[in-house]
């Protein structure tokens, strides 16, 4: 870990605008993964703004009937709140897919969504990894790949976003708010939150330098049966081979996002279109353009057998 | 004491406070944060400096320069250690790479440097500060590549033979009307043990103590010894409370030998853990292996040729992993031959981790006898029973001394209910999981090793126990003070035990399930030669002599065992040591079976274990809490290379890349919901004069087997490819969409 200095930021605003005008500042909240990747020297910021004492750890009604959860609520708090659980279900299945009960005592919202990737490479300083080190190459394209992307991937990085959360969010169409550091406020669809690797890997979302998430926005319950399912290894505490967030209304019609197949949460408008027809015909468009590794070669079938599950588990009476 | 004909009755068969179900002794510090472990050894350094590891960042070649000016010149650093300013350097007898690394670099991790600073965060900083500039050289890491290169090893007493032939097997084989012949193969693994390697060492003049993390004390002074060049006397090597080594620890690491380089070049005591991410390539692994099995057999199910071949790889120097020994002795079979072939690879180096040899060999044997029982029609258990030896299967003359493989098999059958399985294979559902049961045998040989103790009398009638032998989490003070509390007819709470120092006398040390067993009888053999020393003070006859209740009784007068001590301490020191025509005229070996209960997820085809049963033969079973401890952690190990673990390697850079407990996943809470352990009513007179023999590694063994056959019965779908993975099983799944 290199030495950096810290700040306590009072107001969103004053800590979007000590990240901005300091080189190689980052926020920190639950630091649930940014200390991990401090002490492996994978992240070396020179500043660290504390945004733990700002006020937005409230889950709030949005106007016009959503919901507004602040960007400090712990992932603990937000899968047991009742609106949550009621209105979103699906959001509280993923966040408690994920990691153990005491990282999401500690994880926070906005912290979910920017957790970086878990590819072995970019955590072994010693190798080639775009993303940590900007054109040193890909370890993983030839290496070993049985977690990384399959949908959307570059010949300059093949890893995957391992949240839960973003994926759940992804179907819910939440929306993103942050302040940036000229203390301008905006929203960003979290449809283009999280940017394809392209040529430029390291840059993993559409934020700014110094741009602060405050809150995340859920639009008004959609309703339908909401399911998370999650493929792992072991039973618990596993990052995802593959998993699927579904919504799915009454008449068959519903909407469907992938997490563990892609450098963002996966989701595909003529797939959704074709969930009617089952889900064969929804994986056709959901997995265009798929491709795979020698060690990830079995996700396609994999989502394909999921998606299936899911809808015949979302057509039973519950 | 030398054992030297089967114990008849003596102290131990009292039973008063062997063989019951008691609670760790040093369970309360455990729980209290009061069992002090190497890196937390304040109490002893409080100055102690940080030392940090740095690993080399290719697989083969040679360093070409090393720049240290900027971590030398980082704050806090006190010294910088290398192989050029580390002075002349041995290499330790157990370890086959060196281990500290340069110029030339036999693996990933090897250690190259170590940086020691005041604090541990100035160390970990500076340490990123060490450029290293590598000439990489091509390497080999692929074993099934390099397999038809393999060599038969040099022959060891740890290996036995590379070649066994009895017999006249190719031909029984062609004969055989029923034919099996399966390639199997297990993965690279690694101990993953809690507590890393980690030792706090300090310099007395040309004298170095070590308060470290090992399990095999007199091994480890030996090999630091050596290493550093000093003599053996001027090492002391402190091991107490061990955080988990699964044979991790039977050797001295890295972190010994830099902490002692560390101390040296800075003039303080230096302390150092190995970091997390270099343990699995910086240490040893259990390597992977190829196996082949043929097996032959009549109509009626007997098996009449069996062939086990093993292939493993390793560096230059280094052993084989000796998968095929348990085929020799596990099933009947006039004709049978096995083979052991080792080739070279240039991954880290590979060495024993819990159940060596039997874990994995048992991973494809028993999944050959679950694949063999089908072709015959018979049903598993069924055809192991039918295929019992109660002879060593190579020397018929030769019996075991205890062999209760029939009826482990018979009652774990029976309290699983087995019955209710279903024969054709995919048949049994419960909602979304396809439900299967599988069923192994387990086996392992017992191991006799010398081992010493001292005991002391005091005048209030305490004992204490001093041995070098280690408790590495698996209940060795407790078992030793119940072996001294039977045998000098005391309670528990009069008995005291100090482990892990190399002041102490040499023991048998932790490792190959041969620790309980060896330490109790050394204990037993030094209580013994105490006895003859109370009963002398005491003027009672040796030979009448009861010891009980803390009296001592004989001839009609009972004194106190305090009163023997009253003019000064009683203190002995023996060792127990074996006639080995005692081994050779009988086989000594330890059985079981394992009983699996699996779901597969019909969609996704993931695995989850519902519940598992172990039943044991084992000898005598010291402590029944401590041993079902040892087997349903093992148990535990056994569903994890089952199913998941699985040091990938980069077959290209020659490394294991998920090196962290992120990436190497062990079995979490929520894969073992439900175990089940039963210990037969045994004892073997033949093996020590307790009668007891080792568990701690049996309960591994066979585990995997039973998890991927548990797998095959409810899901038709063969993996012979561990770990059993969903993605092994998707493709031949049927499709349900």
């Amino acid at each position: 870990m290199k030495e950096f200095t810290f700040e306590r930021a009072r107001t969103p605003a004053e800590a979007a605008a000590a990240v901005a005008r300091t080189p190689g500042a980052r926020f920190i909240a639950g630091g649930t993964n940014l200390v991990d990747l401090m002490k492996l020297q994978i992240e070396t910021p020179g500043h660290l703004v504390d945004v733990n004492g700002l006020a937005l750890d409230k889950i709030e009604p949005a106007p016009g009937g959503g919901l507004r959860i602040g960007a400090l609520v712990r992932n603990t708090d937000l899968a047991a709140d009742m609106r949550v659980r009621r209105d979103y279900a699906v959001l509280s299945r993923a966040l408690l897919a994920g990691a153990s009960g005491q990282l999401r005592n500690k994880a926070t919202t906005a912290g979910n969504l920017l957790q970086r990737t878990r590819c072995p490479y970019f955590y072994d300083t010693a190798q080639a990894c775009n993303k940590r080190s900007p054109g040193s190459g890909c370890s993983a394209l030839d290496g070993i790949s049985r977690q990384h992307a399959i949908l959307g991937a570059s010949e300059h990085c093949i890893a995957t976003h391992p949240s839960d959360m973003a994926v759940a969010m992804r179907v819910l169409d939440a929306q993103v708010e942050t302040v940036r550091g000229d203390g301008q406020a905006r929203t960003i669809p979290i449809a283009d939150f999280h940017r394809l690797p392209g040529s430029t890997p390291q840059r993993e979302t559409a934020l700014e330098a110094g741009e602060l998430i405050t809150a995340v926005t859920l639009p008004p319950p959609v309703g339908g049966r909401q399911l998370y399912r999650k493929v792992r290894d072991r039973a618990s505490y596993a990052f995802a081979l593959v998993s699927i967030a579904a919504i799915v209304q009454p008449d068959g019609r519903g909407r469907i996002a992938l997490g563990g197949v892609a450098h963002q949460p996966w989701r595909v408008d003529a797939a959704d279109a074709a969930l009617p027809r089952g889900a064969v015909a929804a994986s056709e468009p959901l997995l265009a353009g798929a491709r795979t590794t020698e060690h990830n070669a079995f996700k396609p079938l994999l989502v394909q057998r999921l998606l299936a599950a899911v809808l015949a588990e979302a057509g039973r009476p519950a | 004491m030398k054992f030297d004909s089967p114990a008849t009755t003596n102290a131990i068969d009292q039973l008063k406070v062997v063989g019951k179900p008691l609670d760790r002794i040093d369970g309360p510090f455990k729980c209290t944060g009061t069992a002090p472990y190497a890196y937390e050894r304040h109490d002893m350094l409080p100055q102690a400096a940080y030392g940090v590891v740095v690993g080399a960042g290719i697989a083969k070649g040679r360093i070409a320069s090393m720049d240290l000016a900027s971590a030398r010149a980082a704050p806090g650093v006190l010294a910088v250690v290398t192989a050029r300013n580390a002075g002349k350097l041995a290499k330790g007898k157990m370890n086959t790479a060196k281990l500290l690394g340069g110029p030339q670099i036999d693996h990933y991790h090897q250690a190259i440097a170590l940086v020691v600073a005041q604090t541990f965060e100035q160390a970990r900083a500076a340490a990123e500060l060490v450029r290293v500039r590598y000439e990489s050289t091509p390497g080999a890491y692929d074993l099934s590549a390099v397999k038809d290169s393999a060599k038969p090893p040099k022959p060891s007493e740890n290996t036995g033979p590379t070649e066994t032939a009895v017999g006249d097997f190719a031909s029984a084989f062609d004969a055989a009307p029923v034919q099996l012949d399966t390639t199997y193969t297990t993965p690279d693994q690694s101990h993953a043990m809690m507590e890393p390697h980690a030792t706090l060492a300090a310099w007395d003049g040309d004298k170095l103590t070590v308060w470290t993390s090992n399990q095999m004390i007199d091994w480890g002074v030996g090999d630091l010894a050596r290493t550093l060049g000093l003599p053996k006397k001027n090492v002391r090597l402190i091991s107490p409370f061990i955080g988990g080594g699964f044979g991790g620890k039977l050797f001295v690491r890295a972190d010994a030998l830099l902490a002692a380089l560390g101390a040296r070049a800075a003039k303080r005591p230096v302390k150092v853990a190995l970091q997390r991410p270099l343990i699995f390539n910086n240490t040893t692994h259990r390597p992977a292996t190829i196996q082949r099995i043929r097996i032959g057999a009549e109509r009626d199910g007997r098996i009449t040729a069996i062939a086990h071949e093993g292939w493993s790889g390793d560096l230059p120097g280094g052993g084989p992993e000796t998968a095929v020994n348990q085929t020799r002795l596990l099933y009947a079979g006039a004709h049978r031959m096995t083979a052991t072939r080792l080739a070279v690879l240039d991954l880290p180096e590979g060495n024993a981790m819990r159940a060596p040899g039997e874990a994995p060999g048992l991973m494809a044997l028993e999944v050959a006898m679950d694949e063999m029982a089908e072709r015959l029609g018979l049903d598993p258990v069924a055809f192991r029973i039918l295929n019992d030896t109660q002879v060593d299967p190579e020397k018929p003359a030769r019996p075991f001394t205890q062999r209760s493989l029939v009826q482990c098999l018979r009652q774990g059958a029976e309290r699983f209910g087995w019955s209710a399985r279903q024969a054709r294979p995919g048949t049994r559902r419960d909602g979304r999981w396809l439900v299967g049961l599988g069923v192994a045998a387990a086996f392992r040989n017992n191991m006799l090793q010398t081992s010493g103790a001292r005991v002391r009398l005091d005048s209030q009638g305490r004992v204490t126990v001093e041995t070098d032998m280690t408790d590495i989490g698996t209940g060795t003070y407790t078992i030793l003070a119940q072996t001294a509390a039977e045998t000098m007819g005391l309670p528990m709470d009069r008995v005291t035990v100090r482990l892990g120092d190399s002041l102490l006398p040499v023991s048998c040390g932790s490792g190959g399930q041969w620790g309980a067993a060896n330490s109790t009888a050394g204990v037993y053999a030094a209580c013994m030669a105490l006895r003859q020393q109370v009963a002398h003070k005491l003027g009672l006859d040796p030979a009448q002599a009861q010891f009980a209740d803390g009296q001592v009784t004989a001839g009609g007068r009972s004194l106190p065992l305090a009163q023997a001590a009253g003019g000064g301490d009683l203190v002995a020191e023996d060792k127990i040591e074996y006639d080995k025509a005692l081994s050779e005229k009988a086989q000594q070996s330890t059985f079981g079976a394992h009983f699996v209960e699996v779901g597969v997820d019909v969609d996704s085809c993931e695995i989850r274990v519902r519940r598992m049963l172990a039943v044991c033969a084992a000898g005598r079973i010291l402590n029944p809490k401590s041993a079902r401890s040892q087997v349903i952690g093992a148990m535990t190990m056994g569903v994890g290379a089952a199913l998941m673990e699985d040091l990938a390697v980069d077959k290209r850079r020659g490394f294991f890349v998920n090196h962290d407990l992120a990436g190497y996943e062990v079995p979490v809470h929520a894969d073992i919901p439900h175990q089940e352990v039963v210990f037969l009513d045994e004892v073997d007179p033949a093996s020590t004069p307790l009668k007891a023999k080792g568990v701690g590694e049996l309960g591994i063994c066979g585990v995997g087997a039973a998890v991927a056959n548990a797998v095959y019965n409810a899901t038709g779908v063969r993996v012979r490819d561990y770990p059993v993975t969903l993605d092994k099983l998707l493709e031949r799944m049927p499709l349900q969409l």
